[in-house]
């Protein structure tokens, strides 16, 4: 036996590679796939951060901006600030001089023959134009001049029908339609793996019948599931995310037992259960890891498919409710004010767009690079 | 054949059964009854309407009358608009619906497998991405984004066609509500088709219909798109069954009269009838396309053999 002792030794150590390793260096090649983690990544960020630091709430109203458009420029316009302090200072009943636009400031000087009352600055504070009044008074209380700084309120993506900020809207609904895509996808991984598993592995009688039940729940509207749960249990996030995955684990459930199926055949399991492995080990060590290059590939589709049935139950007024919002519903909204107001529409469609593209290239990707012999 | 379709109807009984069993118990085990309103109505009026609609029996006998009804082809008195039978309904919003999904499915097929059949034909050059890129966004951009924006545009805008409504006669009426349900399934059908064809293409029956010297007319058109209709047509049953049953959103944002909206309007408002109705012609719908499917594939693939 002419082994070379000394060529084994001096080779070094090959690292090996898992399943995992080798589709991950594939999915780094898909340019496609890399951009949309990335967009996936960032719009995450948005959706979980971004109403934190953004300077509007996505419920605060702004009754003097109501559907005004999109733009780069500060809210008000530099033509409407006069007019809307000297609307202001009617209202005081002073008498008053010109007011004067300086940088930041408005400022005028006021007489009256009664000493001025500074319970008038209230009138300022509430005005979504200007912040800070400050009254400067003269000894005897019956001239003095009052400053205001301009609120510059910026509304990148324009204002709703009821005057509230588009771009804070859309980094809510961004997370609340994430959010729901990945907890239902959750939901129906669990239920449809954990079902499919089980049929699959029991066979016979007990697979019949399972898949039967599944059969019999496909022919069912869809939408029917989801009134009923809410009628029952009320309008809440929870069980919009409970409902859709309680929906959609039927695929997962079919597709999951047919890997059950040719992998219990195979030599591992076999020997498994020679050693006396119990079923539900078998299951949960063997079956169940061996069915998830399949399942990742089809929970990346499911997600976008979960975000788009929640936007159809907003759509059709099902879903979350009013203040907080989804894109769906945002999609519905700037359905329904589209004529005049179309940037309310285009926003959020555009978003959401945006994240489906994105998770169905990433799906795409991840089929290729799990799946080399599918290309 | 006929045997095998026979059979297939008769496993269908069981399976209709227990859809309306479950539907007709889970509604009605829902709060809420189709005469609440904010005010409540007088007890008397309400045990009159009750008796009136036989609401007030048992209701497992009501689920047997119902039952007996439904047998009879009665679908029951609608509850919230009175003085119609579902029947009625349906008489009147089914053609619709089916006109606008038939339709619809007739423009997915044909532009969809002209499509997919384009672009496999073309692999890899500019056809085939712009072919691929149009099915992504197809796919990826949300009925009710589409639906707005056509009736915008062509309605609005240019004002060329009408941005919503409904009219039996005039085709002008019909064509954003198609475009809008037939653009998802092209997209989808133009991916799978395109898929099966470059497979078929390089598969061992093309290649002997190439050395027999057949045009490519006739290899392409005959023997690689038989085969590459088979995943095609099987995505097909569901999806015609819903085309042809209305969607709820175009039939909400055109306005038009179809029974897609029943569904959701009477599961609010507690029509139990019409929701009844509206899940029993679904079930219909969705059987009887599955087994068209099938049929329809033991024609395209001879290997398919009933058993």
């Amino acid at each position: 036996m002419a082994v070379q002792p000394d060529l084994l030794e001096d080779s070094p150590a090959v690292a090996g590679r898992s399943l995992w390793q080798d589709a991950w260096a594939r999915l780094r090649r898909n340019r496609a796939a890399v951009a949309s983690m990335i967009v996936l990544a960032a719009l995450a960020l948005v959706g979980i951060f971004g109403p934190a630091v953004w300077p509007h709430a996505y419920n605060q109203v702004y009754p003097k901006f109501v559907r005004v458009p999109a733009s780069l420029e500060a809210y008000p316009g530099t033509d409407s600030i006069l007019p809307g302090f000297e609307g202001l200072l009617q209202r005081t009943r002073l008498e008053h001089g010109e007011p004067v636009l300086d940088g930041g400031e408005v400022s005028v000087t006021l007489t009256s023959d009664t000493p001025i009352d500074p319970r008038i600055l209230r009138y300022f504070e509430r005005s979504d134009l200007f912040a800070k009044p400050r009254l400067e008074l003269a000894d005897d209380g019956l001239s003095g001049t009052l400053t205001a700084d301009v609120e510059r309120l910026h509304f990148y993506f324009g204002t709703d029908a009821i005057g509230r900020d588009l771009v804070a809207r859309i980094m809510i609904g961004v997370r609340i339609s994430l959010a729901i895509g990945i907890l239902a996808s959750i939901m129906a991984l669990l239920l449809g793996v954990t079902y499919g598993a089980v049929s699959g592995y029991l066979g016979g009688r007990v697979d019949d019948v399972m898949m039967r039940i599944v059969d019999i729940l496909y022919s069912l509207p869809f939408i029917f599931f989801v009134i009923l749960m809410v009628v029952f249990f009320g309008r809440s996030l929870i069980i919009i995310f409970i409902a859709i995955g309680a929906t959609e684990w039927l695929d997962m459930a079919r597709i999951v037992r047919g890997q059950t199926l040719s992998l219990k055949r195979q030599e591992f399991v076999q020997a498994a259960e020679a050693l006396g492995a119990t079923k539900s080990g078998i299951l949960v060590r063997h079956i169940v890891p061996n069915t998830l290059g399949p399942v990742v590939v089809f929970v990346t589709l499911l997600v976008p498919k979960a975000i788009l049935l929640e936007s159809l139950l907003s759509f059709l007024g099902l879903g979350v409710q009013d203040p907080l919002t989804s894109l769906g519903l945002l999609i519905s909204e700037g359905a329904a004010n589209m004529r005049g107001a179309i940037w309310l529409l285009v926003w959020p469609a555009l978003t959401l767009t945006l994240i489906l593209f994105a998770l169905n290239f990433l799906g795409d990707g991840l089929r290729d690079s799990l799946d080399p012999k599918d290309r | 054949m006929l045997t095998y379709t026979l059979r297939r109807l008769a496993s269908a009984v069981p399976t209709v059964f227990i859809i309306i069993t479950l539907t007709f118990f889970m509604i009605r085990l829902a709060p809420g009854g189709p005469f609440d309103l904010e005010r409540p109505l007088d007890p008397l009026i309400m045990a009159n309407l009750n008796k009136a609609y036989n609401l007030d029996a048992p209701l497992w006998s009501q689920y047997l009358t119902y039952l007996g009804n439904l047998l009879r082809g009665d679908l029951g008195p609608s509850f919230t608009r009175r003085d119609f039978s579902v029947n009625e309904l349906f008489a009147v919003g089914m053609p619709v619906s089916i006109l606008l999904g038939g339709l619809a499915l007739l423009t997915a097929v044909a532009l969809g497998t002209l499509l997919g059949a384009w672009a496999a034909l073309r692999q890899n050059s500019g056809v085939d991405y712009a072919v691929v890129g149009l099915a992504t966004f197809g796919i990826t951009t949300p009925t009710f984004v589409v639906a707005p924006l056509l009736s915008l545009t062509f309605g609005v805008v240019l004002g060329i066609l009408p941005a919503g409504g409904w009219s039996n006669a005039n085709p002008a009426y019909w064509v954003l509500p198609i475009v809008t349900l037939a653009l998802p399934q092209v997209a989808v059908i133009a991916r799978l088709v395109r898929g099966a064809t470059i497979e078929a293409l390089r598969s061992n029956h093309v290649r002997t219909a190439r050395a027999y010297g057949l045009p490519t007319r006739i290899v392409v058109g005959v023997h690689a798109l038989r085969a590459a209709m088979l995943p095609a047509v099987s995505y097909l049953g569901p999806t015609a069954a819903g085309l042809l049953t209305g969607s709820v959103v175009v039939e909400t944002i055109f306005g038009i009269p179809g029974i897609g909206r029943y569904f959701v309007q009477g599961a609010l408002g507690r029509d139990y009838t019409l929701v009844m109705g509206t899940v029993v012609v679904i079930a219909l719908f969705i059987i009887a396309f599955n087994l068209l499917v099938d049929l329809a594939y033991a024609w395209l693939d001879p290997r398919v053999r009933f058993d």
